[in-house]
């Protein structure tokens, strides 16, 4: 396939140049950027006037659900929804049943992401600290990542025991991974639905307390300057934890975080409607919580902005609010409400947007920085910086719609991926 | 003039107007009850069906002779015979029971905000009789009933609630009917059992009862259990009773005549003792009789609107 990107501007995060070009492109390889370049008429032309093309996003929170969970989600329809949301590349939790705790799990969803029609989005498995997640032993962590695991967590529930982490934290710094902990003390959470505050008392819900997850990040510091490993905090919610994460950084560059974008668009007065899908883990939590996330964003404490795409079921979300499970589908609304509540509302320019969306997790999971130079193989997401949409779940490509953002005014939205000479555009595959 | 909703989910937002129309409707129907015969026609031809997903013997009772006192059709559906054990949710069992032509249900549920679902999931209209620790309007209706039969109004009065805040069931629609209709409001109890942001809703908070029997005019009395979902919130049956239960003593001491409330059942001797419980100054065999009375009104009111 040869095409042709006219007019787009090219920021690229490696040389930090953002510039005006038309850019070449052979069977998936970077021909030739250069303005009003020459091509034959084989070339399939693309207008990308106003339009902005950078390296290709990663969301390194997803849950893909498969194996397992087929009827929430797949690894084909989530890659799709990960293509349409603006990424070529995810990392999938390890909660799937069974759980990807052993490496023929690990090998099988890495081969099954390549086998899905139109192979465009990389997936790169997370896999369980312990065995089955439940926090009692070791999974086998090197075998895990001669598989090809890119980092650790038990997502979904803490390492409880300080020893064992401690241990897998010591096993993880050996292997070069990061350890991603779900941060959450169980015994201040238990039975709770949604965050504590006034809100939980007005509506006489059981409530989870912010020090639920700050108590929790606060030993992890420890333990992680202690054994002097990599750290990630994943989808961090409270003020308290973007302290304690801004003072770790100051004297340890190993400890980073992440935010989902459900954390910072919304607060936990959402919940008065009682709609199940405003119920995630952790909880939507208060004004003051939001203010910090987007300072943190602002300020680089925050390093990432990762969805925990978490797909449920129509009918297991129709059900009383207590009993329904956690999570919202993230893929198809993160750039987009990035762009209106941070980039929009001068939170964050347009580099450090795609620092904390391609860049920065990168990093954290040691992948090879993405290139946009001749030679290169072209892995990129172009986005609409002004197109103004409204969030409708129906569209959605994800097999689950449980999303509170329906029928939301966002303004900003990627309009299409690139990645091993597979182009999705505007809804759908190009070639 | 009807009543604002369609369904009675909650106090919170509900005006006074409505407030007032429920308690004078219930006035109303509380005549009717001292008649011989105890039955009129109001309610001939609808059917209602008492959705308890959690046991309660007083409500349901009281919902049950409210409804057929109104001559309505009655059915009566509880969680030990459910459908629920064999895996139904509560949506489809409220279809599958709407489908058999219903035109109200008077659910109880353990989960906050079950009324508010269930309102959107079926067509039929829906009383809440009490959702978790949310609300459960017709108690505090019934509540502010018997409050303003004695004192004739209940603006400017200080109602005192005493014990688990937290997981009461009848709380926060005290809370938000008593200040609707310009009473003040305190809750007391021990701080484990009073929820946090609490006086964001405008009430007062005792730790100490004492202080709380001084400031009050009528004390409702909620019920205390020492285990919560194999949770202890406070270190014994014993210490609370000694530190926070309504004695006769505790009454005295303060000088003043005290009215007593509780939403019942009582633990005698724990949160309330006995010669407080049986004294003239309580209104807790009233509080039951007029909580027939509300549910009428509010059973006719919501039932005359469709």
């Amino acid at each position: 396939m040869k095409l042709r990107l006219k007019n787009g501007r090219i920021i690229e995060p490696s040389t930090k140049k953002d510039y005006v070009s038309d850019i070449l492109i052979i069977n998936g390889v970077i021909d030739k950027i250069k303005p009003n370049v020459a091509s034959k008429k084989d070339y399939q032309i693309i207008d990308l006037k106003g339009k902005i093309i950078t390296s290709g996003f990663i969301d390194m929170h997803v849950h893909l659900r498969e194996p397992g969970y087929e009827y929430k989600e797949t690894i084909e329809t989530g890659c799709l929804a990960a293509a349409a949301g603006g990424f070529t590349a995810v990392c999938c939790m390890p909660n799937t049943n069974p759980a990807i705790d052993d490496a023929s799990i690990a090998k099988w969803i890495v081969e099954r992401s390549k086998q899905v029609r139109n192979h465009i989005v990389d997936v790169y498995p997370i896999a369980a600290i312990t065995k089955n997640r439940d926090g009692k032993e070791l999974s086998p962590m090197m075998e895990l990542v001669d598989a090809g695991v890119v980092g650790f967590s038990d997502d979904g529930n803490s390492v409880e025991s300080s020893e064992l982490l401690r241990r897998a934290m010591e096993y993880a710094s050996m292997l070069g991974k990061p350890i991603i902990q779900h941060s959450e003390d169980m015994y201040l959470s238990k039975g709770g639905v949604m965050n504590e505050g006034f809100i939980s008392t007005k509506l006489g819900m059981p409530p989870i307390p912010s020090i639920a997850e700050t108590i929790i990040i606060a030993r992890d510091i420890q333990l992680a300057n202690y054994t002097r490993s990599q750290y990630h905090s994943a989808h961090i919610s409270t003020e308290g934890a973007v302290e304690l994460i801004g003072n770790a950084k100051r004297v340890n560059n190993k400890i980073t975080c992440e935010v989902t974008p459900h954390h910072f668009s919304l607060t936990d007065s959402i919940v008065c409607s009682f709609d199940t899908n405003t119920k995630v883990n952790p909880p939507l939590r208060s004004n003051d919580d939001v203010e910090a996330l987007k300072e943190g964003l602002k300020d680089g404490t925050i390093d990432v902005i990762a969805s925990d795409h978490a797909p449920h079921s129509f009918d297991e979300k129709q059900i009383e609010y207590l009993f329904a499970p956690s999570g919202i589908v993230g893929l198809e609304t993160s750039v987009g409400l990035s762009f209106t509540e941070l980039v929009w509302k001068n939170y964050l320019d347009i580099y450090q947007l795609i620092e904390k969306y391609s860049v920065n997790p990168r990093k954290i999971l040691h992948l090879p920085p993405i290139k946009i130079i001749e030679g290169e193989e072209a892995n990129l997401t172009i986005i609409d910086p002004e197109l103004e949409w409204t969030v409708d779940v129906g569209k959605f490509k994800s097999k689950s719609k449980n999303s509170p953002f329906n029928g939301r005014m966002l303004k900003g939205k990627p309009i299409a991926v690139l990645n091993h000479d597979c182009m999705f555009i505007n809804g759908s595959v190009l070639y | 003039m009807p009543l604002e909703s369609k369904h009675l989910l909650g106090l919170e937002g509900m005006s006074k107007e409505d407030i007032q129309l429920i308690l004078d409707t219930a006035t109303s129907f509380r005549e009717v009850l001292e008649r011989p015969i105890k039955k009129v026609p109001t309610l001939q031809g609808k059917t209602i069906v008492n959705l308890f997903f959690e046991s309660s013997t007083r409500t349901r009772i009281s919902f049950e002779l409210a409804e057929r006192r109104l001559s309505a059709d009655v059915v009566n559906f509880s969680a030990d015979i459910s459908s629920l054990k064999k895996g139904e949710t509560l949506k489809d069992t409220a279809r599958n029971i709407e489908a058999m032509k219903i035109d109200m249900v008077v659910m109880r549920h353990s989960a906050p905000g079950a009324a508010v679902f269930l309102s959107k999931v079926i067509n039929s209209i829906v009383i809440n009789a009490g959702d978790g620790s949310h609300e459960h309007p017709t108690q505090a209706l019934l509540d502010m009933y018997s409050i303003r039969e004695k004192y004739g109004s209940i603006h400017g009065l200080k109602v005192c609630l005493i014990g688990d805040i937290s997981h009461s069931r009848v709380a926060l629609s005290n809370i938000y009917g008593l200040r609707t209709m310009g009473a003040q409001v305190a809750v007391c109890g021990p701080k484990t059992l009073i929820p946090r942001c609490i006086e964001q809703l405008g009430v007062a908070i005792f730790n100490n009862i004492d202080e709380a029997i001084k400031w009050s005019d009528v004390l409702n009395v909620l019920r205390i259990q020492l285990e919560r979902q194999d949770r202890v919130f406070f270190p014994s049956l014993r210490e609370y009773r000694k530190y926070f239960a309504v004695t006769k003593e505790r009454l005295d001491k303060s000088g003043k005549i005290i009215t007593i409330m509780h939403p019942g059942p009582i633990n005698r001797d724990v949160e309330l003792s006995a010669d407080v419980a049986d004294s003239e100054h309580s209104l807790i065999l009233q509080q039951v009789l007029n909580g027939v009375a509300i549910r009428m009104a509010v059973l006719y009111l919501l039932g005359m609107r469709s």
